[in-house]
């Protein structure tokens, strides 16, 4: 299919008040340019609304990402005038000055085309990170890793088995609630586009990773604390974290990787502390 | 940065504290009655207290700003870590040799 060529003008008999004048990236890293184009506001539209509108009426050649349009699968993260955002859930009237959007894709991840990245590093860090759930084995009786502390990062057993075999998990334990507030993350990658940490060291884990291992040392049933706390303590880790607070600044479920991070640096420095007293 | 780094910037900032106080506090006396070598070397030179004081506040400068310089250059330029760490410890090095032997020389009788 050939590629139209971008509207450089406002369609004729359409008032230039009733169009959203939308510059996008289009191209690769190695070879990027922004085309204009021009596409009819309506009420409550979202700027994945607009970027779709694009793609199926002024450019089928555009490339971009997105999957449920809700606001659940995090698929369709992009740069809408400098910031990081989710597009299904951003009405252009909250982001468009003067009736013009400039779209781009997510900084500091690789560019595929247009507004796509390839999200592999974002991933790759999540498992470096150890965000992975550690099922500990039935010789595991304590998890001495953290110290006290008021969170179950501190608890020094694990939690008791039902009948059927299940943890018991108290929903308002000081644990959990540690947990329950890093546990919505959506995976969008907007938090790691906004670090500057990120842009600044490419092995630094970033802000989703990090909080995911918090979630993870909250986890009373988690078998691998020790491990988690290794890997969060080396150079990638949470000790790299400025405390900008962009992430929590852009997240939008309105996470607080920020503070997952500090968490994670206290944890860090009393396992420290400890594996220091028992040599 | 590692725990290891993180710990020891951390530890060494919260020692400079007093030092620092300290030392403004002698630079602002100093200066009261006209600063000359005269009178700074007739308060150093032969004090061992003098020597413990600044020998402690140069291993803390050079520390923290060993640590410091590793973290601008692994975020600022394209240094690898390795690379980065390596520079900083001569770095390090550096700022202690300069250092005492600045004290050395103010010390010494």
């Amino acid at each position: 299919m050939g590629r139209t060529d971008p509207i450089d003008s406002p369609p004729e008999g359409r008032d230039n008040q009733d169009m959203l004048a939308v510059e996008v990236h289009r191209g690769t890293e190695d070879d990027s340019r922004f085309d204009t184009f021009y596409v009819p506001m309506s009420e409550n539209q979202s700027v994945l609304d607009v970027v779709t509108h694009i793609q199926r009426f002024l450019d089928p050649g555009l490339a971009y990402r997105f999957a449920c349009r809700v606001g659940v699968c995090g698929s369709c993260a992009m740069t809408v005038n400098g910031i990081p955002r989710w597009t299904c859930r951003t009405h252009v009237s909250r982001v468009s000055s003067n009736g013009t959007l400039r779209i781009g894709p997510l900084k500091n991840l690789p560019v595929i085309r247009d507004l796509v990245t390839d999200m592999t590093d974002f991933f790759e860090k999540w498992q470096k990170a150890r965000g992975r759930f550690v099922e500990p084995s039935d010789s595991d009786t304590v998890s001495d890793n953290l110290g006290s502390s008021t969170t179950a990062a501190s608890n020094k057993s694990f939690p008791v088995r039902g009948e059927n075999g299940l943890y018991v998990i108290p929903p308002d334990g000081a644990a959990r609630s540690e947990a329950n507030a890093a546990i919505e993350c959506i995976n969008c990658g907007v938090c790691y586009s906004a670090c500057d940490v990120v842009r600044w060291r490419s092995d630094y884990f970033g802000p989703a990773a990090l909080n995911r291992a918090w979630a993870a040392l909250n986890d009373e049933r988690d078998g691998d604390h020790e491990g988690l706390l290794r890997m969060i303590s080396s150079n990638g880790g949470c000790h790299n974290c400025h405390s900008h607070q962009s992430c929590a600044t852009h997240c939008p479920v309105e996470l607080n990787p920020t503070q997952s991070i500090a968490g994670l640096k206290k944890a860090s420095v009393k396992a420290s502390f400890r594996a220091g007293r028992q040599k | 940065m590692n725990i290891r780094s993180y710990l020891v910037q951390r530890i060494s900032a919260i020692v400079m504290v007093p030092f620092v106080v300290t030392h403004l506090i002698v630079i602002i006396l100093a200066v009261q009655n006209g600063l000359s070598a005269e009178e700074i070397l007739g308060r150093t030179r032969g004090s061992f207290g003098w020597a413990v004081f600044y020998g402690v506040f140069v291993l803390a400068v050079s520390a923290h700003a060993a640590i410091g310089v590793e973290t601008v250059l692994t975020e600022w330029t394209t240094l690898r870590q390795r690379s980065a760490t390596l520079v900083a410890h001569i770095f390090g090095f550096l700022l202690i040799i300069i250092g005492l032997r600045a004290i050395f020389a103010v010390i010494s009788p």
